[in-house]
Formats: C-alpha cells, structure tokens, sequence
C-alpha cells in the first residue's frame, strides 16, 4: 500500500482546490439564495405545505443534492481529466500505486470537497428557512456517500471524455433532467399515477428521497430502497472505474 | 600487500558481495501492437546491465518510446515481459517502479504548480518520505534552486525539461529512462544533461536513453541498440559497432578539375563532387586494404594533382541510416 502516494495525489487535489477556493464556495451560495428567493419565497408562498413540511424547508435536501451532484462531477471528471489532457498522467500511470488507490485519492479528494459544499448549503438555508433535521448522523452519512457516489460517477466521465465538450455534455444531459425530475424541488406523489411509475426507473429519485427522510422523517420511498439504490449506485461507478484502471480504458493504449 | 597494511582494508576495497548479478533491465519478447493494428514491436529481447549507459537509436516512429512506456507502465504490452532490477513489471510493478524513472519526450508537467512542489509531490507519489535536504541537492544540481517557487508556466522549455529530470530523480531511481532527453535543447543544457548523465552513472544509476542525435549515443554510450520498424536490429558496444561499420572517405582537391574520373582509376570506389574540383574515394577501414596509397600512385601516374586532402570518419548517424535502409531492403527485396 502506498499510502504517502495516495496522500501527495490528495494534497494536490485539495491544493488546486484551495487555488478557487472562494469561487467555488461562493457559487453555490448565491445559487442556493437564487433558489430559495425564486422557490421558497415568490412561489413557495402560493404553495402549500408537502406531507406537513412548510415547503420553503421541503427543497432544501433536493438543493443541497443538485449542488453536489454538479459539484461533485465538476471536480472529480476535471481532476483526471487534465492530466489525461496535459499529458501529466504519465507520471501517475508510471508511479508505484495501484488502480483502487488512485481512485481513492482522486475521489477522496473530490468528494471532500463536495461535503464542504454540501454543509455550506445546509448553513446557507438556515438563513432562509427553519430546517429541523430528524436524524442528524444519518442526514451525515448520506451526504458523505452521496458525495463518494456522485465523484465516482464524475471521475469515470472524466476517464471517459475525450474533449472538454464532452465533459460538459453529461452534467448538461443527464444529471439536470434526472435531478429536477426526481422530485427535488415536489413530492413525487404529486405527480399522475402512470408519472410516478415512470419516476421511479430514475435513481436520483430514491437518493432525494433518502436524505429528505432523514431531514424529516418521511420520504417518497422507503429508507431501504434509498439505501439499496445508493449502494447500487456506488457499486456500480466504483465497479466500472476499477475495470477502466485494469483494461487502462482511455488511459493507456 | 604492503607491510603494515591491515587484511580487512583489502577486503573492504572488494566490490560489495551482496551485489546481484541481475541485470538492470531484462526484456523478453516484449511486443505492442496498438489498436488501430499497427505493431510498434515485433518481440523485443534487450538485456542491459546495472551501471550501463544503454543508447537506443531510432528514426521517429521506430518503437523507441512505445518501448519505453511499456517497461514504465504508460502503455500496456501485448506479449512478453520485462524485468527492472527482478522485478516483474507488471505483476511486482510496486516494487519495479519505485527502481525506475522516467523522463518523457513531452514536456508535460501542471503549469500552476511550483518547482519545488511538483518536484516534491513527485517523490511521495513514488512511496518515498519527505527528504528535505535531497531535494535541494538535486534541484541546486539542475541548477533550479534559484527557480523553486517559480511557477512552472513562467519557465523557458530549457528550465521545463529540467523540472521533468528533477521529478523523475526526486525517489532516487535505480533505472532511469531518458526519452529524446536533448530534443529541442540548447548546448548549455545538453552539457549540462551529458554532465548529469556521467555523474548518475557513477553512482551506479542505470540508464537508458533513446535519441535520434547519434552524437548523443557515440559520447555517451557504452551500448547502442539501433530500433527500426519495431525491431531491434543491432545491439552492440558503441565502439565496436563503430569500428565494425566504419566508414571512411577521402576528399582531394584537385588542382584542376576532371570532366569524368579517368578509366585507370576505375578499379576504386570514386565520386567527383564539386563541380569536378573534388575526387571522393569511398573505403572500409576494416579492409585488409584500404587501397589509398595505390589510388595516389595511380594518380600520380596519371599526372592529377591535388592541392589538398582530408579524410572523415563516417559517424554513428551514417552507420545507422545504413543499417535502417538494408532492413528495409531485407524485408522489400
């Protein structure tokens, strides 16, 4: 185990992470503001209570989520993206470290990150809103995994993308539309019968609906399923980033 | 042995016995053939020896890099294995990659990091713990103390490629690889590069370094391997390959200048150049015999006179564009 390695590829990470440090805070607390000015007050005043949450309060798990689900597959699809495209992964496919350990430092790092961003907002919408969390260590460990998922996810595309424009498609493509139908900002017992079938083949469904359950009690889907979906999730970004590192899949040739 | 001189000084002056016989590098069958079909290299055997300066000569395109890279890591091998200092590269790479160390030909490196930090970042991705005092030997050695806090964006590519050799000595490498290590390098540095080169080998550092400037591998080399079409197709001493290979002409200029080289003359390998003003003679100089002083008899006899005359060695380069061009002839007859 190399752990001095993993640790010098984290510290660089977190490095050029603290180079946009302000940005990259400050970005997701105006758009948090924007949204809850937009959503918590100009709508949220003609909209009623969601199963007993004032909903002003009711969007802020799907908020936090949107923030770190971009967040996260920002920075971790950039952080291996670059030294594919500067050529500086050289170094890294030539260093005494395993696949799962690269992994971990890139990720590690990303996901830090996107935590850091995730508490911001939670801090953010207390200015906004009373927002009581039902289980706090559990409202914690679904924002880590969520982080860990969401960087897993945005480190394969990062493998994967062969132009910056691709790197941006996915975000743009995929995660706003799943995101924003997912229920983060309506219950999706809201929705028509054959809508809520429909919903419920989207994974970001079961992810909102697990941490707004352990904001306040209750969720679109049981806690199991969340938790199920979750791993699945995990397993599956993790399972095919090792496979990438193994077959050297647009890494080496 | 010298009265008063003790048993033990002699044996301590002994090599060291836990010396291995093992071979720096070890290369067996390795062969590549990328995706797109094209083979890069047809089975590669190469065995060189710890301590050795090992020059691999080669046009662009002949496998020298994707050789390289497939030793390090960086490209995955379709057959065969190599072996750096025992170990395994691909299934004891941990232990095979913290021996070796790698100067690519680009100069890829983060442009918003400093030296001193990229270089450093460098030696703990190699599994090696912070060593402050090393560090600044080696960037003071590369002459990039002064530089260390620089970014390395704001660096000349002279400055640029010394970063790359900085971060591939900062885990004190065993087995250092240099790419086209004087590509696009200005004759400060490449001295510099040649010095670095004689001081990493006495200390015992293995290297091998690929070029296409065969300047490089007659000064530095002990061995040449000459790699065209993905095939090695010689490996041999630097000065044995020199002398076996070797080429000489003569030049003479002539006090007046020939319309055709007289048919008395037509026994010897002649050219004119130069308008006629210059007779070139062409000859091995591993002959029995080279036929000069004949050919200046002869001459002499037919009464063409010469003002001035020099011979030239053929180099490396000449030798190697040869040898590129009789393979190519072998496979195309």
């Amino acid at each position: 185990m190399n752990l001095l390695g993993v640790w010098a590829i984290y510290r660089f990470e977190m490095a050029r992470f603290g180079r946009t440090f302000w940005t990259s805070l400050v970005v997701p607390v105006i758009t948090t503001s924007l949204y809850f000015i937009v959503f918590g007050s100009a709508i949220g005043s003609r909209m009623t209570e969601i199963g007993g949450v004032p909903y002003g309060a009711f969007i802020v798990p799907g908020l936090i989520l949107l923030s770190m689900f971009t967040e996260s597959i920002g920075n971790a699809s950039f952080g291996i993206y670059m030294p594919k495209w500067a050529g500086t992964i050289y170094e890294i496919l030539s260093a005494p470290i395993s696949p799962l350990e690269t992994v971990i430092a890139y990720v590690g790092a990303a996901a830090t990150k996107s935590v850091i961003v995730g508490l911001v907002i939670f801090a953010t919408a207390h200015l906004f809103v009373d927002l009581p969390v039902a289980h706090p260590f559990a409202m914690f460990a679904f924002l880590i995994l969520m982080a860990v998922t969401f960087c897993l996810f945005g480190f394969l595309i990062g493998i994967w993308a062969q132009s910056f424009e691709q790197l941006q498609v996915i975000p743009l493509l995929v995660v706003y539309p799943l995101t924003f139908l997912g229920g983060a900002f309506y219950s999706i017992k809201m929705l028509p019968p054959l809508w809520q079938t429909v919903t419920l083949f989207n994974p970001v469904v079961y992810l909102i609906s697990g941490f707004r359950w352990t904001f306040f009690g209750k969720g679109d889907v049981t806690m199991a399923a969340s938790i199920g979906a979750l791993a699945l999730f995990l397993g599956l970004c993790l399972a095919i980033v090792i496979w990438m590192f193994r077959t050297g899949y647009r890494l080496k040739s | 042995m010298r009265p008063g001189q003790s048993l033990c000084s002699i044996v301590m002056t002994q090599p060291a016995p836990d010396t291995p016989a093992t071979p720096a590098l070890a290369i067996s069958g390795l062969a590549k053939t990328y995706a797109s079909g094209v083979v890069a290299l047809h089975a590669v055997d190469l065995t060189v020896a710890r301590g050795e300066i090992f020059a691999l000569l080669g046009p662009n395109g002949a496998g020298k890099t994707t050789l390289i890279n497939a030793v390090c890591g960086i490209v995955t091998p379709s057959g065969g294995s190599a072996h750096a200092l025992g170990h395994d590269t691909r299934t004891d790479y941990r232990s095979a990659r913290r021996l070796i160390g790698l100067v690519p030909q680009e100069l890829h490196t983060d442009a918003f990091e400093t030296v001193l930090a990229t270089v450093s970042f460098s030696r703990k991705l190699f599994g090696r713990s912070r060593d402050d005092a090393f560090i600044e030997k080696l960037l003071r050695d590369l002459t990039l103390w002064d530089k260390r806090d620089a970014k390395i964006m704001e660096l000349s590519g002279g400055m640029k490629r010394r970063v790359m050799i900085a971060k591939a000595l900062s885990h004190e490498p065993e087995l250092l690889f240099l790419d086209e290590p004087t590509a696009g390098v200005d004759v400060d540095l490449r001295r510099d590069m040649w010095e670095m080169v004689r001081g990493l080998r006495e200390r015992g550092v293995t290297i091998v370094l690929t070029t296409h400037y065969i300047e490089e591998a007659e000064e530095m080399a002990d061995r040449v391997g000459v790699i065209a079409k993905g095939r090695l197709i010689i490996v041999e001493e630097t000065r044995t390959l020199m002398k076996k290979l070797g080429r000489k002409t003569l030049t003479l200029n002539l006090a007046q200048p020939l319309g055709a080289i007289p048919e008395a003359l037509a026994n010897w390998n002649l050219a004119l150049a130069g308008d006629g003003h210059e007779l070139v003679y062409e000859f091995d100089t591993q002959a029995e015999a080279t036929g000069v002083p004949s050919l200046l008899r002869a001459m002499s006899d037919l009464d063409i006179g010469f003002k001035d005359l020099n011979t030239k060695q053929s180099s490396l380069e000449d030798i190697f564009v040869d040898l590129v061009h009789e393979s190519a002839a072998e496979k195309h007859p």
